[in-house]
């Protein structure tokens, strides 16, 4: 009981200097909470993935609320459902920064929902925390994104593939939208670079949750039959993956005959599919549950009480959210407030430690630098690293690779302070700020 | 709720003195819709005053989040107004009307798309920025056109009302009636949702269209263009309930109900039920079509989700909620419906869909609004 | 603490192994590699694996398969390695290696499994079928034989010279023969040449028409690399045969694909025949009768760990009892009281599929659940090199085929299914007659109900057992009723069928996305200017 009155008056000492100091009047200064918006579905499609980051930044507003919470005031969790539906996520939005004032946003997973939030982020001055790997092509003021972009995924995969397994003919399979689409350019046209001829790359894409397999499989099979090894480059989405998994387990097809390197398949995934068929196929990510660290076990250890389920993993999505929380957290501090503009300033150049031994930079850009690494699915649903790049990488916003963005890059620091500068034109096109 | 019963039977009662008085028959003897019609223009005025002329922070400010939601809602009831014309009236239960809407919401989304310029994030003049990353180098046919806004406001009725065309001319021709025709209209729209999720088809895959800057000149994230778009949705609203309320109420709308409660009777006495049905019919798409134009550009995203079976379904309880075959119940029952999902999915998120779930099952089992309907259906 | 320590300490003295490896077996050369083996770090594995091989111990093909199969393990205290089956959750059975066949139970917190990379397992496997070939069991030669096929490594073609030296059994001497044919494509006499592709002529395996093909590539100038006209005219033959071959294996792997998306349309549709064609109940929540049946799957597999190979004979009948029930509930508690009135059954048993949902995903969690494939459902019959049929779409093909007949003889042969036709066709007439009709209709569906929660297991074994399984069969069940033709069982055998056909042809040549949508599309026009599907149910009412 001492312990918490000692931390009280030690919080609200801090927060009446800090006030001083931010030139706002103590007396009006009656301890509001900050707000963190949680923009995750938890119903619908994509509640498989989501659900699981809504609690992570729970859990990480609980322990910083533990920790004394942050300029001396509570963190409070706002938490809505936009249901995997794409338009509500903006309604969502809206509601989270014009009604419940909230100071951040932690949210979305697939690339539409973040497109779909972006207007209303950018028109209401808010900030948002985006924690999955994505296609790039991308960077606004007001999103930093601490997922993976493909430079940070996909190139480095392709290297493990070509250089250490030997690959020389290529599947690129993936569900059909922007995410697959965007890799697959970039990859193509990467490999064209690398001397690949253009009938060793078979591209194909199937629906969403597309359950029958065989004839792509089948296909696959006759492609890799022709005496030069064969890899998959796999950018199925979520529900697609099992089936597709389990059918190339059963036409016989292992992973030393072909491997397939997924960009969409984690230890959360993994826990819901039969494993052995997909024993020795590759995934590429900046973090694995199975590194051995004791950031990462702590994580895991801190998880594991949060949820009181010690079989619960923890994947990459969870580790861009847990830098992300970390680093808007010490941004606010730096900056003193957690105004956008200013906690946004300080966000770049920031670095707090990773879960795999690293530390996570801030880029200008918007992007972190992440190592990457790859593993190889085990039985028990877990990987075992079987690469990882010497240093960190940063992340690209702009392929080097596609046409109409090798001129482009982002830089949200003067003088340029533009997500989309050319290069060749000087200009900054359609942001107005 | 015994007044409402009191009132709707009243109006019933009265529904064959109405159409004495051709002059006055779009206003006479519907003390609910008349009720309806003025609220929303007390709304609009409201709206308009307390969003621009009272300062923020005042008790009395309409916040513009307010606005865009309650306009969303009002898009919404628009689109319900259209199944309930259909289904009400003619008992024609399409579970694909969401297509319609999308389409209509393409059309806009397309207009919006060009408006942006060369303010896309590539700078690409001609081309939207994922025709741009996509690696495209012109701009397909059938975007041409959509840089003008009456174009596309052509094209909002057009596309809608051609595929019904289309579609009914077949259906209705060859009989397809009852839960047939809702299953291939839920193949239609799923149809169409797989069609536009691929990324070939040139509407943005499942991204969709997004990140629009203004519409006729006005930036969309202006509180103004905002309550524009509000009093807009509000008028197509009002316009088009009573649209329907006159068709309904026209010897073409009883011809509808006859068909609605005894097809082949109709038939029998004479009647062309195919021409009548396919009448209605496109007109209910293309009401469809305004509601998903009026839609998009205030939600600021059109994409193939919005051709999901599943949102056909959803909003025909909202039909059912506000009680079919009343026009004011559809309207009522969409924006009822859906405040209760902005409530829940903010508040209680786990329990919308018991709730949704409880709602279609009770709403069809105890709500009024099947009259006559049981005789169609007995052979 | 301190206990477990004493009780682990006397544990250790009274267990034989453990001072069994302190004794003579301390000079044997698999001993001492196999302590190497358990230090050593990942990327040095492949090395020690070589030494490990060129011990040329019998004892050392357990342990490679072992490692392959990721059943070998390092004991943390005294890093000695063990070949361990998984018990329950928290131990393991393993066994010494090195010899003693006492097994013994360990916690599995003990124990370490030896990490296996890719490379690793492709070197194990070659390196078990080198040292299989001297096994005693004609098999496991035969098996070793088709797996060095086409490495043409010296030490490879030396070892398969030997074989071919001692060998008595054809199959296996036919083998070895191919592959060494293979190796003699590379000779430099044109005679050895011609002789290997004689022997090749008609071999279906891949790697043959590969070797075939590079022997006859063109070099830049245009010109054959093979020199010799005769060889080269008899190699283009043989590719020609193979292809002609291969072309007619390739159409009726598509014709299975055909038949086994059939069975699956089948199965998920058959049930709803039952509710929307005899009863001409919407069902909505059939979807989610199918997923309820995959969910008791999971169930049956979490109760019983150590039986997967029965889980899903058991959960055949589980399935069916609890779908059923739970469609029984919803006929008497919301169905019969919209009889008659199609249109609203149909909206309430979608709330009713919406309630399923959730409530599925508040028991079971929003996450896909791991349902296993026995063993037997996994892997492919090899009927030769180029055509395979995979056990699960086989069984699920059968399967689907037995519940069908079973369900016809149900309806024709049985009373009940007397009772249901009767109510089917003229419930006033049924009820004049004393069937209750009431009890038939909450039977039927109950059928149908059950039927549906079938299907989900047999959909467990192919597809995610989530709650979103239900949505994605939902469209497609009824488009298989209303084309098949309502009422009709027959006519949904033939619908099922005959879409899964059409996909399946139109798939490789227009993609899957497009093979969806055109297929729908014939569904739409052909229901417009069909309405009653292709086998219509004859009657003369109207209303």
């Amino acid at each position: 009981m001492t312990m918490l009155k000692k931390f009280k008056r030690a919080a609200t000492g801090a927060a009446l200097i800090g006030a001083a100091l931010l030139g706002i009047n103590p007396a009006s200064a009656a301890e509001p909470p900050i707000k963190v918006g949680v923009l995750h579905s938890l119903s619908g499609t994509m509640a498989i993935s989501e659900t699981t980051l809504k609690d992570t930044v729970l859990m990480m507003v609980a322990e910083q609320n533990a920790a004394g919470g942050l300029l001396g005031r509570q963190l409070e969790a706002v938490v809505v459902d936009p249901m995997s539906n794409w338009p509500l996520f903006a309604e969502k939005a809206r509601e989270l920064i014009s009604k419940d004032k909230v100071d951040v946003i932690f949210g979305c997973w697939t690339s539409v929902s973040r497109k779909s939030v972006l207007p209303v982020i950018e028109e209401l001055n808010g900030l948002l925390f985006y924690p999955v790997q994505y296609e790039g092509e991308e960077s606004s003021k007001n999103v930093f994104y601490t997922g993976a972009a493909p430079n940070q995924q996909a190139i480095p995969a392709v290297d493990y593939l070509m250089n250490d397994l030997g690959v020389e003919r290529w599947v690129l399979a993936g569900t059909d939208y922007v995410y697959p689409r965007t890799t697959n350019k970039i990859l193509e046209a990467y490999l064209k670079a690398k001397g690949v001829k253009e009938e060793d790359i078979m591209i194909n894409y199937t629906p969403f949750g597309h359950s029958d397999w065989q004839s792509i499989v089948a296909e696959i099979k006759t492609f890799g039959g022709k005496g030069k090894k064969t890899g998959v480059v796999s950018t199925i989405n979520g529900d697609a993956n099992i089936p597709f998994y389990k059918e190339l387990g059963n036409q016989g097809m292992s992973a030393e005959d072909i491997p397939v390197v997924a960009f969409s398949v984690g230890e959360e995934e993994l826990s819901g599919m039969d494993t052995s068929a997909l024993v020795g196929h590759l995934a590429a990510w900046n973090y694995f549950q199975s590194v051995e660290d004791p950031k990462n076990a702590e994580f895991i250890a801190r998880w594991h009480t949060f949820t009181g389920d010690d079989k619960r993993v923890t994947n990459d999505p969870m580790e861009a959210t847990y830098i992300g929380f970390r680093m808007w957290v010490e941004a606010v501090k730096k900056a003193g407030t957690t105004d956008p503009d200013a906690v946004g300033a300080a966000m770049i150049g920031l670095s707090v430690n990773n879960l795999t031994g690293g530390m996570a930079v801030m880029g200008s850009n918007h992007h972190l630098s992440k190592p990457v690494l790859i593993g190889e699915i085990q039985e028990d649903g877990q990987f075992l690293v079987v690469s990882e790049t010497e240093e960190l990488i940063p992340g690209d916003a702009w392929s080097d690779f596609l046409p109409g963005s090798k001129d482009t890059i982002a830089d949200w620091t003067p003088p340029i302070s533009c997500g989309n500068f050319n290069t060749v034109t000087k200009t900054c096109s359609g942001q107005n700020f | 709720m015994t007044i409402s019963m009191s009132a709707a039977t009243s109006t019933m009662s009265m529904d064959t003195r109405a159409h004495k008085n051709p002059l006055l028959l779009p206003f006479a003897q519907d003390s609910w819709g008349n009720s309806l019609l003025f609220v929303l223009v007390v709304v609009c005025v409201l709206v308009i005053v307390g969003n621009l002329v009272v300062p923020e922070g005042s008790a009395l400010h309409v916040p513009t989040w307010v606005v865009t939601l309650v306009g969303k809602y009002l898009a919404l009831a628009l689109l319900a107004l259209s199944v309930d014309l259909i289904w009400g009236y003619a008992g024609i239960l399409s579970l694909g009307h969401g297509a319609f809407f999308a389409l209509g919401g393409y059309a806009m989304g397309m207009y919006l798309m060009r408006q942006i310029g060369d303010r896309g994030v590539y700078g690409n003049p001609e081309l939207p920025d994922f025709m741009v990353f996509l690696n495209w180098q012109e701009l397909p046919w059938y975007w041409h056109g959509f840089d003008q806004f009456w174009f596309a406001l052509v094209m909002v009725l057009l596309a809608p009302g051609l595929l019904a065309y289309v579609f009914g001319w077949l259906a209705f021709r060859s009989r397809v009636t009852g839960v047939y025709l809702s299953i291939i209209t839920q193949a239609l729209t799923y149809a169409l949702l797989l069609a536009f999720f691929r990324n070939e088809m040139g509407f943005g895959g499942n991204n969709g269209l997004t990140d629009f800057k203004d519409i006729l000149g006005f930036s969309l994230k202006a509180d103004s263009t905002r309550v524009a778009l509000f009093v807009s949705s509000a008028m197509a609203l009002a316009l088009g309930y009573i649209l329907c309320r006159w068709v309904t109420r026209s010897k073409f709308g009883r011809v509808l109900v006859a068909v609605r409660d005894a097809e082949n009777r109709t038939r029998f006495v004479g009647y062309k039920v195919e021409s009548y049905k396919l009448a209605v019919f496109v007109l209910s798409a293309c009401i469809a079509g305004i509601a998903g134009a009026l839609y998009v550009p205030q939600v600021g995203i059109i994409n193939p989700g919005e051709f999901s079976p599943l949102n056909s379904i959803e909003l025909v309880i909202w039909v059912a909620v506000g009680g079919r075959g009343t026009l004011y119940g559809a309207v009522v029952g969409a924006l009822l419906v859906n405040y209760l999902k902005t409530y829940f999915t903010g508040v209680l998120p786990e329990v919308w869909l018991f709730f949704l779930g409880a709602l279609f099952v009770l709403a069809t089992m105890f709500l009024p609004g099947h009259r006559g309907n049981t005789a169609a259906q007995a052979g | 603490m301190y206990r477990l320590i004493i009780a682990l300490i006397l544990g250790c003295i009274a267990c034989p192994w453990l001072n069994a490896a302190d004794d003579p077996l301390a000079d044997d050369p698999l001993s001492l590699q196999l302590g190497v083996l358990a230090q050593t770090k990942l990327t040095k594995m492949p090395a020690q694996i070589e030494v490990l091989v060129a011990l040329n111990d019998s004892r050392v093909v357990p342990v490679l398969q072992a490692m392959l199969d990721g059943r070998l393990y390092r004991r943390k205290s005294d890093n000695l390695l063990f070949i361990g089956v998984p018990g329950d959750d928290k131990s393991l059975a393993i066994t010494n290696p090195l010899g003693g066949s006492e097994t013994t139970v360990a916690p599995a917190s003990d124990l370490s499994r030896v990490a296996v990379n890719n490379r690793m397992r492709g070197q194990l496997r070659l390196a078990i079928a080198q040292l299989n070939l001297a096994s005693e069991d004609e098999q496991q030669r035969f098996d070793a034989a088709q797996e060095l096929l086409g490495d043409v490594s010296p030490p490879v073609i030396a070892l398969l010279n030997q074989v071919a030296q001692a060998e008595s059994s054809e199959r296996v001497l036919a083998v070895v023969a191919d592959a060494q044919a293979l190796a003699a494509l590379q000779q430099d006499d044109a005679l050895i040449r011609l002789k290997a592709v004689e022997q090749l002529t008609g071999n279906l395996q891949p790697v043959v028409l590969n070797a075939l093909q590079s022997l006859t590539a063109l070099d830049a100038g245009g010109a054959p690399l093979e020199s010799d006209p005769l060889v080269y005219k008899r190699a283009l033959k043989a590719i020609a045969g193979i292809k002609q071959e291969a072309e007619f294996y390739s159409s009726a792997e598509t014709i299975f694909f055909g038949l086994s998306l059939g069975s699956v349309l089948l199965l998920s549709a058959i049930g709803l025949a039952i509710t929307f064609g005899v009863m001409g109940v919407i069902n909505m929540a059939h979807g989610e009768l199918i997923m309820l049946g995959a969910y008791t799957t999971y169930v049956v597999q979490l109760v019983l760990p150590n039986h997967l190979e029965y889980s899903l004979l058991v959960a055949v009948p589980l399935a069916f009892v609890v779908s059923g029930l739970v469609g029984v509930g919803i006929e008497r508690g919301v169905i019969r009281f919209l009889y008659g009135r199609p249109l609203e059954t149909l909206l309430a048993t979608f709330g009713i599929s919406l309630i399923l949902q959730q409530a599925v995903r508040s028991i079971f969690s929003p996450l896909n659940r791991s349902v296993a494939n026995p063993e037997w459902m996994s892997g492919a019959l090899q009927l030769n090199p180029l055509f395979s049929l995979t056990y699960n779409r086989l069984y699920i093909l059968v399967f689907s085929l037995v519940v069908f007949f079973l369900l016809l003889a149900l309806l024709k042969r049985t009373r009940l299914g007397l009772q249901f036709r009767a109510v089917a066709q003229n419930r006033a007439m049924a009820r004049a007659m004393g069937i209750r009709s009431a009890w038939v209709d909450a039977m039927t569906f109950g059928l149908g109900s059950g039927i549906a929660g079938i299907a989900g297991v047999a959909l467990s074994q192919l597809t995610n057992v989530g709650p979103n399984l239900g949505q994605a069969y939902i469209i497609d069940s009824f488009m298989v009723v209303v084309f098949g033709g309502v009422g009709n069982l027959w006519g949904t055998l033939v619908s099922a069928f005959s879409l899964g056909m059409a996909n399946k042809f139109i798939e490789p040549v227009a993609g899957a996305v497009l093979a969806k949508i055109l297929v729908l599309i014939f569904i739409i026009l052909f229901i417009q200017r069909y309405p009653r599907g292709l086998f219509p149910q004859q009657g003369r009412s109207v209303d």
